[in-house]
Order: structure tokens, then sequence, then C-alpha cells
């Protein structure tokens, strides 16, 4: 079996989840990466777009931000924030997006933290805040949390909610007036979990090569049920090589 | 909003006239892209202070200006610089010393603000943020916001939809109009009366410039209004809202400008090892912006004329192909 990094694995695991037909809301760094790997590698159809209003970059080089002058070049459309957001909150087109998110908190239910630690007035840590973040978890029906498996980090509490999961749980979007849909997996650099169709409660889905369960628990504030999990398909020689060559070959984010 | 056929003006005569002590201020770009910097500059060494800061996501101009000691108060929505900076460094040192006082919105929602604003309605309704704490949490109170005619008494309201289920959203939160003073743009291309051209994506910059009381654009190019004219499906910036035209060379620099040069790295670099200490930054703004008397001259300590052939744009992809940019 061909040498991979962690990186590589997070980005393929999360390149898997996207279909032909998506339209994916990226980020930057890893987020765009995993976009960038599955249209080239299971998801030709799918289309990439940013929130600064550019659809289906063609990324001849990696953008170092979603406002980069990369995402603009030979774009069908160059708009602003106003269309890409409307673009997903419109229930038509709304419905084929899927959105990739980081943060620095996340809870049992996939609610996300990217404001602050601490008071919020009076922040022991601030970070960027919500960014395009609440806009996407609050319209579209999928998407995909990006992590990394620590304690401080799967916390049993939010410091601030910025971005809605699936709230207090079954039917917590549809009590609060949220459109349904809610985070749909998490992938960070030892495992993948989803989330119980009925309960809307994490679960771990998957473990990667080397990573116990256990490792995994020890690293999260809260008890999810592992009775589901399983080895995770390491990227294959066919992925990475596409991953390498075509998507980051200046090693920008890898 | 000024008609008058010619509105070339100095930058520093253009901000003395326009952003004033306490002015409510947005400015156009998005992160590393398009910011009016070469104005933030000349704020900053203007020592203009207690700003009111309205900001969608302006990582480098927003950073510079709160780390110039301009802004004392901020509603925002991301304050993060791509891959220069996850958090932008001054920001998150102000909020976290109370030396500034914050506000959080989303994108989308500042963007809706600025579009009422720009519509001339009170608010705009939208469903982003239920259930959240953009909605609970309130960074400036109800006492505050009554006291101070420039701000909507609440942050944000939640209301069920007045049209029953229709569209099948059963609540809406609706954001309160941003009316600036003053909004900054830089664009690629003005006439002398004002009509400004954006090349590659638009951001929020047209909703920006249409909500404030003025405009200053700042511009790569001053070119003749036939030019502009000949294909005006290609203006965005309409003059009759804008009240001053500067021609600034570079004036987004170290920010990109699509078609002209890309963002400049090292520049972005130097900054972001400056910002994290702060001797260094003090040292930086003394050095950098009141040490120099214009753009120009913070250009030539940048590197100069070499650096700016480094991030000159290539005339295919609008960007400086294989540029160093870890």
């Amino acid at each position: 079996m061909e040498k991979y990094i962690l990186r590589e694995m997070m980005t393929i695991a999360a390149a898997r989840e996207i279909k032909n037909g998506d339209i994916v809301f990226g980020g930057t760094g890893i987020s765009m990466l995993a976009a960038m790997a599955a249209k080239n590698i299971n998801a030709p159809e799918s289309v990439m777009f940013f929130e600064t209003g550019a659809i289906d970059s063609k990324l001849d080089e990696i953008p170092l931000a979603v406002a980069d002058s990369r995402v603009m070049y030979l774009a069908a459309t160059n708009g602003g924030l106003f269309d890409a957001f409307t673009t997903m909150q419109n229930p038509i087109t709304g419905r084929h997006v899927i959105g990739i998110l980081g943060a620095a908190q996340i809870d049992l239910y996939g609610n996300l933290n990217t404001t602050v630690i601490g008071n919020y007035v009076k922040p022991k840590t601030r970070f960027s805040g919500s960014g395009g973040g609440c806009d996407v978890a609050s319209f579209v029906p999928r998407c995909i949390i990006f992590m990394q498996q620590e304690k401080k980090r799967f916390v049993k509490k939010l410091d601030y909610l910025t971005s809605p999961g699936h709230l207090d749980g079954a039917d917590g979007r549809r009590k609060t007036g949220l459109r349904e849909g809610g985070p749909t997996v998490v992938i960070t650099n030892m495992a993948v979990f989803r989330f119980d169709g009925l309960t809307k409660r994490m679960y771990l889905a998957g473990y990667y090569p080397g990573i116990t369960v256990q490792q995994i628990l020890e690293n999260m504030e809260f008890a999810v049920d592992v009775s589901h999990a399983a080895e995770v398909a390491p990227p294959t020689p066919e992925e990475l090589k596409i991953l390498r060559e075509k998507c980051d070959p200046q090693r920008l984010i890898l | 909003m000024n008609t008058k056929d010619d509105k070339v003006m100095a930058l520093s005569d253009a901000i003395r006239e326009y952003v004033k002590d306490g002015s409510h201020i947005s400015i156009g770009g998005f992160t590393i892209n398009r910011n009016p910097m070469a104005a933030i500059y000349e704020i900053i060494r203007q020592g203009i202070r207690d700003l009111y800061l309205y900001a969608h996501s302006n990582g480098q101009g927003a950073d510079e200006l709160i780390g110039g000691g301009c802004v004392s108060r901020l509603d925002i929505a991301y304050g993060g610089n791509g891959k220069y900076a996850a958090t932008c460094i001054r920001f998150r040192k102000a909020v976290q010393e109370g030396t500034i006082r914050v506000e959080d919105y989303s994108n989308f929602q500042m963007c809706l603000r600025f579009m009422a604003g720009a519509m001339g309605m009170p608010f705009l309704p939208t469903v982003s943020s239920l259930g959240t704490d953009l909605l609970n949490v309130w960074g400036f109170s109800e006492e505050e916001r009554a006291r101070d005619p420039k701000m909507p008494n609440q942050k944000m309201i939640v209301m069920d939809n007045p049209f029953g289920g229709w569209m099948d959203t059963p609540k809406v939160v609706l954001v309160p109009a941003i009316q600036p003073d003053v909004t900054i743009l830089h664009v690629q291309k003005a006439d002398k009366q004002g009509t400004g051209r954006i090349h590659g994506l638009t951001f929020a910059d047209v909703e920006q410039a249409k909500s404030a009381k003025h405009v200053i654009l700042t511009c790569e190019e001053l070119v003749d209004t036939a030019v502009l004219r000949r294909n005006p499906d290609q203006n965005n910036i309409p003059f009759i809202h804008v009240d001053a035209v500067v021609p600034v060379p570079h004036g987004a620099l170290p920010t990109a400008c699509y078609g002209y040069y890309d963002y400049d790295p090292a520049c972005l670099l130097h900054y972001v090892k400056c910002a994290k200490d702060d001797d260094l930054h003090r040292e930086y703004l003394r050095k950098f912006i009141h040490g120099t008397k214009d753009h120009e001259g913070f250009i030539a300590l940048n590197g100069g004329r070499e650096r700016l052939d480094r991030i000159k744009a290539d005339p295919e992809t609008g960007y400086a192909v294989n540029l160093a940019r870890g």
C-alpha cells in the first residue's frame, strides 16, 4: 500500500462525500482541496462555488482565500456575496449545495463555534467569526465538517453557537424554523463521524487505519455510539496520484 | 451622492473631507483582494479616531485600521485573512484586550444590511442564524442602542412569516439596514465623474456604495468618460453615488487587484510578523505608515519596483502565475 499523510486521508474522505450534481461550497485550505479532489476523481459533474460570488472556477492554481483572484479566472460567472448566498438560500438551487466547514468547537449535534472561547464581550480567545459559515449551515441540506480530534474541541457545551447543526436534536431545526438538513459528516485527523437519522446525535462511523476507537474517545469530551464503527478505506494510489499531481502540485495545502 | 462633473481629488483631501473622528464607515474588498489600502493607510496617517466600522470580511483592511488605533466599534462577519491569518491578528488582540467593541453578524447578513440601506428600507429578512448565538448574544445592549441615534434599536429580530407558511418558511430573521457616513472602494477603472468599473468579483462593493451618504472611489486608472460609456453594461458603480475620485496606482496593495496585480505575499507575511508583537507593530506603524508621505512611499519601502514586477498580473489569468505565496 502506498504511503500517505493524514491530511491526504482527510481530504479524500471528504471528497468521497461529494457526488455528481452537487454544488460545493468550500472555504480555503483543506476544504477547497477536498472539493478539487472530488471534481477530479469521483464527481466530475460537481460544481465548486465560493461565497465571494464565483461559480465553477477553473482553479489552475490553488487560491489562498475565497477572494483570491485565482477563483475569478475562467469562472462561469463572477458575481458578489449577494449572488452566492441567495443561491444557497434559494430552495431550488440550495437543495443541491453541500457545504464544507471547520470550527474551533463542535458539540454532539454538530453545532459549531467559530467565534470565541470564554465570554463574548471579553473573550479568552477570539476567532474569525461566522463569515459565511452560519449562512451555509442555516440554508443547505448537507455539510461536511473538518475538525481536529481534541478534547477541547469536541465539547459538551459550546462557548458560543455560531453555526447551527441539529441544534438540540431530533426536531431541533424544524422547531426553530431552519431548513431541513444540517451536518452530515465530521471528518477529523483520526475518524469519521455521522449523525443518527432519528436522534441526530453524532456517532462514530469510521476510524483510520492504525487508530483505535479508544484513542478517539479519549480525545472527546462527550461519549458517542461506537457500535457502527469500521475502518475507513485508505486513499487508493489513483486517488493519491490525482490529489498530489493535479490538485496541489505546489504543496500549498498538503 | 453628488452630480458634479469632476470629482478628482488628492487622497489626503478626500479622507480629510469625508472621514471624521466618530464617522461610521465601510470599506470594499474581501480578505486579501481589492481592499482600499492606500485610503486606509491615509486614515491611519491622519490619526482619525473612534470610527464605527461595518465589515463583512475585510481582512487586511479591517485589521490595519484596527491596529492603527482608528476603530472603536465594529460590526463584523469575518475577521480572518485566508492563509495569512486564520484570525486577523490585531483584530483578535483588540477584542481580547477590550480596546474595540464588536457585534457579530454573518456575511450574508452584512450584505443584506448594506442592501437594505441601499434600498432605503429599515431591514431585510433571511432565515440565516435562527437558533444561534448570532441572534441571542449582543455586543451592544438595547440601552446603548437607544442612546445612539446612529444605531438600530435591536441587533436582529425574529418574527413569524407574516405571509403564513409561504415559501415553506415559518420564521424570518430581520437584519437592520446600514447607512455608512462614507464607503471607500478601490476599483480598477473610474472616470472623473465617478463612474466605476470593477473587474472580477464585486464582493459587496456595489451595495456598500449605494448604502452610503458619501463614497470615495480610489482607482488604478483614471479613464475618459467616453471610454467607460462605450460599454456601460460593464460599469458597476453609478457616478451619482460618488463624491471623490482618487487615482492611486497599486492602491489595493498589499491586497490584490484582479487583472492588475496579485497580493504581495512578502508584504503580507511581514505584516503578520509585526502584528503579532506589540513593539514590532508599533515600529511598523511608525516606519511604514506614519513615516511615509503617501502610498508611493509605502510601496517604495515594501520592495519598490522589483516587488511590483514580481506580483504584476499575467494578462491572461489576472494574477501572477507561479508566484511564491507561502
